[in-house]
């Protein structure tokens, strides 16, 4: 054990002889960020009092606290830690403006949605409402069955798709399957759209709508993200579970249904539940396939339907006289989509929390 | 009970690689047989084709021939799934099933092979498995918390009750105390000490100590030469093994020179 020799007592030329480098160094104050920061939101303030676009503005009060910190901190503290007072900055403002048309989006949407939030919206349909009032009940109860039977669709497809790529493929056949899995997780959901409505035209005629053929839409949106995550979660299943099964002389499908998928459960959930999350909000696979109606259809094999999206979208664009109504009515389906897919992202928390292996005893 | 295991000529292969040539040896009922021998020399291949999961591993595959008590393993009919019923496995590192309780893991060999059992019974046979792993005591009053949470030397013994539980003939070990530390490894020597009463055991090691402390029997295995395969250089009385060797490979290995 060495003793620590007290900084005070040495000076910094003799710790340089003896250890090489000192091993203190000068500190900024801890206030010297805040107080940067305050200098270069008064520099961005007069920028954008003098003329220049508040974008520019904001630009220019970042370049300034950067460069300020940057060369305060080199003259105190020395280079290493300047660099990493820089890289500091970038990485915090690449989180803000990644943040920033987030939070934009979510305050312009409550703003402007929030008036209608009413048990009104919740509970009636657009049946021969012309001017105020009115819901979105319809649409509430459209996006709920179409979804769901989307989900109902993808989750067994893919989750025995994806079963089938970790544990029993490996040859051609199942790369070829990931590849073009990879492929339809980037097609656009107009395509998708269009497949279902190609298919159902096949089949009943041109000018069909219904519900379900929304549905096979956003299942063909789904399935890959299902298979891709579940995919994942059970690559993560530890090999050695899969052995240990073995040899307790446990058939493979048990193996399967008993060990992998209870312990990669918590992931599958919420790949599931993420998947499902992003499929809701889809518009156009929905207007070419379900259409709209005013009234409420709870029967997806029955006509159209109406979706939250596309009310939102209808209402927003087809304002009729009562311009200012309607466009309230828009906003108010966009925030209860946001809401509901706030409550999915929750849900898929609370799944990923409640199934989750536990370790403490 | 307690079968014995007889291999011929057996070669085993991982695709076209030779891992292991030539092995002929008779493993006895009731007794411990150990296999030492440097790493990669193909100890736990050999170890794995007994319980026919080296085949588990892709374009694996066995020459030769296996047979307990008379019966080919590997028979144009065998389903391996039969075959790993009667010869139990017990791995390098534990690895209890971390969605089960203490309890389910212990039960895991019989409830997923869909055996039907009244509760009673199936307590009764946890309980039995349990004592025999001398993991009762300490676990007794939370059967139904997770496996996960126990040490790592109480999951090395829940995976010994796990695999007894089905009641084997045979238990594989495969470096079962690699991972432990002197205490619990000596816990689970004394264990197999008393298992050997019921059980074939074969168990493969790096600490010779342990080989000398627990076998009847040890068999050495090395490489032929570098990049060659793995061979069975001798197989004798432990006691003569650790004396006396015949060959000269086993005494460099014994006494550290190599390996």
């Amino acid at each position: 054990m060495h003793t620590p020799i007290p900084s005070t007592s040495v000076d910094t030329e003799l710790e340089v002889q003896l250890f090489g480098q000192p091993l203190t160094h000068g500190t900024l104050p801890r206030w010297a960020p805040f107080a940067t920061l305050a200098a270069a939101i008064v520099v961005g303030i007069v920028l954008d009092d003098i003329g220049l676009a508040i974008g520019v503005a904001a630009v220019a009060a970042v370049a300034f606290y950067a460069a300020t910190i940057y060369l305060w901190s080199r003259t105190v503290e020395g280079h290493r830690k300047a660099k990493d007072r820089v890289l500091t900055t970038v990485v915090t403002s690449a989180f803000l403006l990644a943040l920033l048309p987030l939070v934009s989006m979510v305050i312009t949407v409550v703003q402007n949605g929030i008036q209608r939030l009413d048990t009104e919206f919740l509970s009636f349909s657009m049946r021969s409402i012309v001017g105020e009032g009115g819901g979105a009940y319809h649409a509430i109860l459209g996006t709920l069955i179409i979804t769901g039977l989307a989900a109902l669709i993808s989750v067994p497809i893919g989750m025995l798709c994806a079963i089938y790529l970790v544990e029993y493929g490996g040859g051609k056949l199942a790369k070829a399957i990931t590849f073009f899995v990879d492929v339809m997780t980037g097609i656009p959901s107009i395509v998708a759209g269009l497949f279902a409505y190609a298919l159902f035209a096949l089949l009943f005629g041109p000018g069909v709508r219904m519900g379900i053929m929304g549905a096979i839409a956003l299942s063909v949106l789904m399935i890959p993200i299902v298979v891709r995550s579940t995919e994942e979660m059970l690559k993560l299943v530890p090999n050695e579970l899969r052995e240990a099964a073995y040899a307790l002389a446990v058939p493979k499908w048990r193996m399967i249904t008993k060990v992998v998928l209870p312990t990669a459960l918590a992931g599958i959930a919420t790949g599931v539940t993420l998947a499902i999350a992003r499929i809701i909000g889809e518009t156009a696979p929905l207007l070419i396939t379900v259409g709209i109606t005013t009234g409420v259809n709870m029967n997806p094999f029955d006509g159209r339907m109406s979706a939250l999206p596309v009310f939102s979208y209808y209402e927003y664009i087809r304002t009729g006289i009562h311009t200012a109504a309607s466009q309230d009515r828009a906003w108010t389906a966009a925030l209860i989509l946001i809401i509901i897919v706030m409550l999915l992202n929750l849900a898929a928390r609370l799944i990923s929390r409640l199934f989750a292996p536990k370790t403490r005893a | 009970m307690a079968k014995r295991i007889e291999v011929s000529d057996l070669n085993i292969y991982y695709d076209k690689f030779l891992a292991v040539q030539g092995v002929s040896m008779t493993i006895e009922p009731r007794a411990v047989t150990a296999l030492i021998g440097p790493s990669g020399c193909g100890k736990s291949t050999f170890l794995r084709s007994l319980n026919r999961m080296h085949e588990l591993v892709p374009k694996a595959r066995v020459e030769g021939k296996i047979a307990m008590d008379g019966q080919d393993l590997y028979g144009p009919n065998v389903d391996p799934v039969v075959v790993r019923r009667h010869i139990g496995m017990v791995f390098q590192r534990p690895n209890p099933f971390p969605t089960m309780s203490i309890y389910d893991n212990v039960a895991a060999g019989l409830r997923l092979n869909a055996t039907r059992m009244k509760r009673a019974e199936l307590d009764d046979l946890v309980e039995r498995a349990l004592r025999a792993a001398n993991l009762w005591q300490e676990v007794s009053d939370r059967l139904n918390k997770p496996g996960s949470g126990l040490s790592g030397g109480q999951q090395q013994r829940l995976c010994i009750a796990r695999a007894i539980a089905v009641q084997p003939d045979v238990l594989l070990m495969d470096e079962p105390c690699s991972a432990l530390d002197p205490i619990s490894t000596q816990k689970i020597e004394d264990l197999i000490n008393e298992l050997k009463t019921e059980y074939t055991i074969v168990i493969v090691t790096h600490n010779m100590q342990q080989a000398a402390r627990v076998s009847d029997t040890t068999g050495f295995f090395n490489l032929k030469g570098v990049g060659e395969a793995g061979q069975l250089v001798e197989l004798d009385e432990t006691t003569k093994i650790f004396s006396t060797p015949t060959n000269q490979a086993t005494e460099d290995y014994i006494s550290g020179r190599f390996g």
